[in-house]
C-alpha cells in the first residue's frame, strides 16, 4: 500500500466511511501493530478512544485479599533497578507512570490529566517536544504531593550514568523542563516521532524527589526506599521479601474515586510455571498467576477440567519466535574473529537457499502441535494481536515449491541426497537454546529440510550460556557461531522504532563492539538502512508507517530472518476477577480497576 | 572435654577456610553473570551492565575478590545481593524461621514415629507388624521428596481438596484460626520430609533394639525378675538410642539439602529456596553466604554428634 492510499483511507475513516476496526485490520494485513495504526489515526486528528474498562464497585475496598502468584518473583521493587519484568511488576503495585498502554496499545493516562497530542497542543508539530499536564491533587503514599518535580527528578534520577539505572536509555537523549508546579515538558535532540517512550509504562514509574534526592548518583543502591517503596499506586507497601512476596493494603488516598477494590494485595513468588497454573485454575488457591510458559495442551486440560476455578487469558504483545539466517560466514575467521560481516555465508549468499528455507519451516505444524495457543504461526516480523493475524499474513510450506527453486538455482543433489554446488554442500547448523518446544521445532525444520536435499545439524544450548554476554563463551547467540538460529525476540514498546533496529547494519554484532550490536543477523540492506532512518525523523505517520511496512517486508522478504510463530502472554485469573491486562505494558498496568465479581 | 572442644573448633577453622576457597572460585569460574540478564535486555544500554559490574567490582581478579569477601567476613559483613540489592545477613535471616519451623517439625515428627514403631518392630521381630513396617520403611526411603511431595499435592490438595499447596509467611488472622492455617499449609511438607527420615530411623532403632536385647545384661536384668516393660525401657532403649542419636546429629545437615527441594515445591520461603533462585540468577554473594551456612552446619552437627556420643557412653573418653 503506498503512501497516498493510506491518506485515502485515513480521509475515509475521518469521514465515517470506514470504521477505526476496519482500518486498524487493514493496517495489520500490512505487517503493522495495532496500536502503530490506533496512532496514525490519533495522528491525523481522530482521538482515540482508550478502551475504558467496566468498573462496577461503588465504593473502595472491601473486596478482600488479592491473591497473586508470579513463579518468578521481584527480587527489588525500585522500577529504575528493574533486571527483568518481574521486578517491574512489583514495583507497578506502588508507582505509577504519566500514561500506560492498554491492550490495544493505546494510552491511558495514569498520572497525567490527558494525554498530549497535536490537537491539545502538547505534542510539538516540530517533534522537538512534549509537554504532559498532570493531574491534580495526586498524593505519595506518605502525603506528600506530586508535583512537576518529580517527574523532572525522575528523569534526571534514570539519566544519571552512575545511578545505573536500567532505564537509563529512555532518559539520557531527552531534556525536562518543569514549565509548572503541574506542567512538564521533555526536550527532545531531534525530531522524534514516537515521544511515548520516557514517562510512560515499563520504564517510565515516577519515584519521589524527597525519598530518591539524597541518593542519586553513586550511592543509588543505599535509599531506604529501594526496598520500601513510596509511590502513588492504588496500594501501600506493607512488606517485601525478596524471590517471596510482596504485601501490599489499600491505598486509602487514592486519587481515582472507588478505587482500589481490594483491600490487600500479595505477590507470592517461587515454584514453577505448572504449579502455579493449577493454583489457579484448579484449586484455587489464587486468583490470578502470571507468565505462565506452560504447554498449552497442559493449560487446556486444567482449564477444562471437571470443577475448573479459573480461566486462562491470552493477550496479544510483541515477542516474536523467529530463526535468523546468519549472512556473514561463522566457519572462516576473518581478523580473528569468526561470523565477521567482512566475510559473506558461502551458502546463503545464493537467495535461492534463503527463499528455499522459509518455504521449509512448518509453522502451522509449530502452532499446531508445539505451542497451541501460545504461540501462533505468523509470517510477519512485526506482530498484532492473534485474533487478526492469522488472516492477512503469507506464509507456506512448500517442499515442491523449495525442491524447485533449489534445483533452479543449480544445486544438485549427490548420491546421499544432499544438494551441492560448486563444490559446497548444503549443510547447516542450526542452534537454539535447550527448551522443550524449540527442540520439537529444531526437529521439524530439520525433517523438511532433509526432503528439500538440505542437510541440517541441531545444535542445543544451555539457555544461561546462549542468553549471556558472556565474551569468552563461543556458544552465545550474539556471536552467532552457526547457520541458523532461533529464539523469542520482544517488542515492549508499541512502537516498532526500537525494534526494527535489529536489522540496521552499524548495529552489526562483532568483535569491535564485544558482540553487543543488535544487528546479530549480520545483514546488510542499503535499502533498509535507508528506510530506517527517514522512518527515524519522519514526522508524519502515514509516511513513516508506510517505511515500516516495507522494512518489515525487506525483513520477510529476502529473507534475513523467518518469523516462525508470534508469543501472546499467557495468564491464568480466577473465575471471578476482572482485569483488563495489555501486551504492551506490564501486567498490573490497570490494577487499580481489578475487582471481583460477586 | 574443654581442651577438646577447643582443638575441634580449631580444627574446624581450616576446613572452613578451605571449604570457603573452593566454593568461590567454583562460582567465580562457572559461566553466567548476575547481570548477564540485562545484556540480553535490548533497552538496557550495555553501559549499564558494565557500569554495576565496576560498583560491584565484579571485573577485579579473583584472589582480590576473595580477599575482599573474606575481610568482610571476618567483620560480620556477610555483603550486598547483586539481584536484590539488600545486605545478604537480612535476606538469610527473612528465610531462617520457614526452614527452621519446617525442619524441626519434620524431626520431631519423624522421631516420634521412627522411635515407638522400631522398638515395637524389634520386640515382635517377624511379626505382621513388624513386615507391615518393614515394607511402609522401604517404600519411605526409597521414594525421593519431590515424588512424594507430588503425590501429596496430587491427592490431598487436587482430588480431596483439603490442604493448600503454596505455603504462605503472611496467613491472616490470629489465635487458633493462625495455627489451624498454619497446620493445614505445613502438614505436607513435614509429613514429606519426617517420613523420609522415619523410614532410616525405624530401621536404625530396630537393628540398635534387637542387637541390644541379645546381650547378657538383658538377660540378667530379666532374671532378676524386673517386669519386661521396665527391661524394655531402662535397659534396652536406652542403651540402643545411643547410635541412633549419633546418626540423628549427623543427618541434620542433610536434611537441609534434602529440604531444598522439598521447599521449592511447596513455595516455602526458607534458605533452600533462596539458594536455588540465587544459583539461577548467578547471585554469588547470596550464594557463597548460604553454603557458606550449610558448611558450617555440617561442621557443627559432626561435633555435637561426637560430644553427644561420649554424654551418652561414658566408655568414651576424649583426648
Amino acid at each position: 500500500m503506498k503512501e497516498q492510499d493510506l491518506r485515502d483511507l485515513i480521509a475515509a475513516v475521518k469521514s465515517g466511511h470506514v470504521s477505526r476496526r476496519t482500518f486498524v485490520h487493514r493496517m495489520i494485513g500490512l505487517g503493522l501493530t495495532a496500536p502503530f495504526a490506533n496512532r496514525l489515526l490519533a495522528h491525523a486528528g481522530l482521538a482515540q478512544t482508550a478502551t475504558q474498562a467496566e468498573y462496577k464497585p461503588t465504593k473502595a475496598g472491601g473486596g478482600g485479599a488479592l491473591k497473586m502468584l508470579f513463579w518468578q518473583a521481584p527480587t527489588l521493587l525500585n522500577p529504575h533497578f528493574a533486571v527483568g519484568t518481574k521486578d517491574q511488576e512489583g514495583s507497578r503495585i506502588f508507582y505509577e507512570p504519566l500514561a500506560a498502554w492498554d491492550s490495544g496499545g493505546n494510552l491511558a493516562p495514569v498520572l497525567a490529566a490527558e494525554i498530549p497530542d497535536i490537537e491539545n497542543g502538547g505534542v510539538a508539530p516540530d517533534g522537538m517536544s512534549v509537554t504532559w499536564k498532570l493531574k491534580k491533587d495526586v498524593q505519595w503514599h506518605d502525603g506528600n504531593p506530586f508535583t512537576a518535580d518529580d517527574v523532572v527528578f525522575t528523569g534526571e534520577y534514570a539519566a544519571d550514568p552512575a545511578t545505573a539505572s536500567t532505564t537509563i536509555g529512555n532518559y539520557r537523549d531527552i531534556k525536562v523542563e518543569k514549565v509548572d508546579p503541574l506542567t512538564v515538558r521533555v526536550h527532545f535532540a531531534k525530531p522524534t516521532p514516537f515521544w511515548a517512550s520516557a514517562f510512560v509504562g515499563y520504564f517510565g514509574m515516577i519515584i519521589p524527589k524527597h525519598q530518591f534526592e539524597p541518593y542519586k548518583g553513586a550511592n543509588s543502591r543505599e535509599a531506604p526506599a529501594n526496598l520500601k517503596p513510596v509511590g502513588t499506586g492504588p496500594y501501600r507497601f506493607v512488606e517485601f521479601k525478596p524471590g517471596d512476596l510482596v504485601k501490599g493494603e489499600r491505598n486509602a488516598s487514592y486519587h481515582l474515586p472507588n478505587r482500589p477494590y481490594f483491600d490487600t494485595i500479595e505477590m507470592k513468588g517461587g515454584g514453577d510455571a505448572v504449579s502455579a497454573a493449577r493454583a489457579v485454575l484448579q484449586t484455587g488457591e489464587y486468583d490470578y498467576a502470571w507468565n505462565l510458559q506452560v504447554e498449552d495442551e497442559i493449560l487446556l486440560r486444567l482449564e477444562n477440567g471437571g470443577n475448573a476455578r479459573g480461566r486462562v487469558e491470552i493477550v496479544p504483545g510483541g515477542n516474536i519466535e523467529h530463526i535468523e539466517l546468519n549472512s556473514s560466514d561463522p566457519w572462516t575467521e576473518v581478523d580473528g574473529e569468526r561470523s565477521s560481516a567482512k566475510a559473506k555465508h558461502p551458502l546463503f549468499s545464493d537467495p535461492a537457499v534463503r527463499r528455499a528455507l522459509t518455504l521449509l519451516v512448518d509453522r502451522a505444524s509449530v502452532e499446531a502441535h508445539i505451542y497451541g495457543r501460545t504461540g501462533l504461526a505468523t509470517g510477519n516480523f512485526i506482530n498484532n494481536p492473534p485474533r487478526f493475524a492469522s488472516k492477512s499474513t503469507k506464509w507456506e510450506l512448500s517442499i515442491d515449491k523449495a525442491n524447485q527453486l533449489l534445483d533452479e538455482a543449480g544445486w544438485q543433489r549427490g548420491p546421499d541426497g544432499v544438494r551441492s554446488k560448486d563444490g559446497k554442500r548444503l549443510k547447516l547448523v542450526f542452534q537454539t537454546s535447550i527448551n522443550a518446544p524449540r527442540q520439537k521445532t529444531q526437529a521439524i525444520v530439520k525433517q523438511a529440510c532433509q526432503k528439500a536435499g538440505i542437510e541440517v545439524e541441531l545444535k542445543s544450548v544451555t539457555a544461561s550460556v546462549y542468553f549471556s554476554s558472556d565474551v569468552a563463551n563461543p556458544d552465545t547467540y550474539s556471536k552467532f557461531y552457526a547457520d541458523l538460529q532461533m529464539f523469542t525476540t520482544t517488542m515492549s514498546e508499541p512502537d516498532p522504532g526500537f525494534f526494527m533496529r535489529q536489522f540496521l547494519s552499524s548495529e552489526i554484532a562483532s568483535k569491535d563492539n564485544k558482540w553487543q550490536g543488535r544487528n546479530i543477523t549480520r545483514w546488510h540492506n542499503e535499502d533498509y538502512d535507508k528506510a530506517y532512518h527517514a522512518a527515524e525523523g519522519e514526522l508524519d505517520p502515514v509516511k513513516r508507517a508506510a517505511l515500516f511496512i516495507a522494512m518489515n517486508d525487506m525483513v520477510v522478504g529476502d529473507p534475513a530472518a523467518i518469523p516462525v510463530v508470534y508469543r501472546p502472554g499467557v495468564s491464568a485469573m480466577s473465575r471471578q476477577l476482572r482485569a483488563t491486562l495489555s501486551g504492551w505494558d506490564n501486567v498490573l498496568w490497570d490494577l487499580k480497576n481489578w475487582y471481583r465479581e460477586t | 572435654m574443654g581442651r577438646y572442644l577447643l582443638r575441634r573448633l580449631l580444627i574446624a577453622v581450616p576446613s572452613l577456610l578451605g571449604i570457603s576457597v573452593v566454593l568461590f572460585a567454583v562460582l567465580a569460574l562457572a559461566p553466567g553473570d548476575p547481570f548477564g540478564e540485562l545484556a540480553s535486555n535490548p533497552n538496557v544500554p550495555p553501559e549499564v551492565g558494565a557500569t554495576l559490574r565496576a560498583k560491584f567490582g565484579l571485573d577485579d581478579p579473583i584472589a582480590l575478590r576473595y580477599l575482599r569477601w573474606l575481610s568482610a567476613m571476618l567483620h560480620g559483613d556477610w555483603g550486598f545481593s547483586f539481584v536484590s540489592r539488600m545486605d545478604v545477613d537480612t535476606l538469610i535471616l527473612q528465610r531462617l524461621p520457614a526452614t527452621l519451623f519446617i525442619i524441626g517439625s519434620s524431626q520431631v515428627l519423624a522421631l516420634l514415629i521412627a522411635l515407638p514403631v522400631g522398638v515395637y518392630s524389634a520386640v515382635r521381630p517377624y511379626s505382621i507388624f513388624d513386615h507391615i513396617a518393614n515394607l511402609f520403611a522401604f517404600i519411605g526411603f526409597s521414594l525421593p521428596t519431590f515424588f512424594t511431595g507430588l503425590l501429596f499435592i496430587l491427592l490431598f490438595s487436587i482430588y480431596l481438596d483439603w490442604l493448600p499447596f503454596v505455603y504462605r509467611t503472611d496467613i491472616g488472622g490470629s489465635g487458633w484460626h493462625w495455627y489451624w492455617e498454619q497446620l493445614k499449609q505445613s502438614a505436607m511438607p513435614v509429613a514429606v520430609l519426617a517420613l523420609l527420615q522415619a523410614a532410616s530411623w525405624t530401621r536404625y532403632m530396630r537393628s540398635s533394639v534387637l542387637e541390644v536385647s541379645r546381650l547378657d545384661y538383658v538377660t540378667t536384668a530379666r532374671a532378676k525378675g524386673l517386669p519386661e516393660r521396665m527391661v524394655l525401657i531402662k535397659h534396652i532403649v536406652r542403651n540402643a538410642l545411643i547410635p541412633v542419636v549419633t546418626l540423628v546429629a549427623l543427618q541434620m545437615p542433610a536434611l537441609f539439602g534434602g529440604a531444598i527441594v522439598t521447599e521449592q515445591i511447596f513455595r516455602i520461603p526458607g534458605i533452600g529456596s533462596l539458594l536455588i533462585s540465587s544459583i539461577l540468577a548467578n547471585d554469588t554473594p547470596v550464594i557463597m553466604a548460604v553454603t557458606f551456612v550449610f558448611a558450617c552446619l555440617v561442621i557443627l552437627f559432626n561435633l555435637l554428634a561426637d560430644v553427644l556420643y561420649g554424654w551418652l557412653d561414658p566408655r568414651i573418653a576424649y583426648r
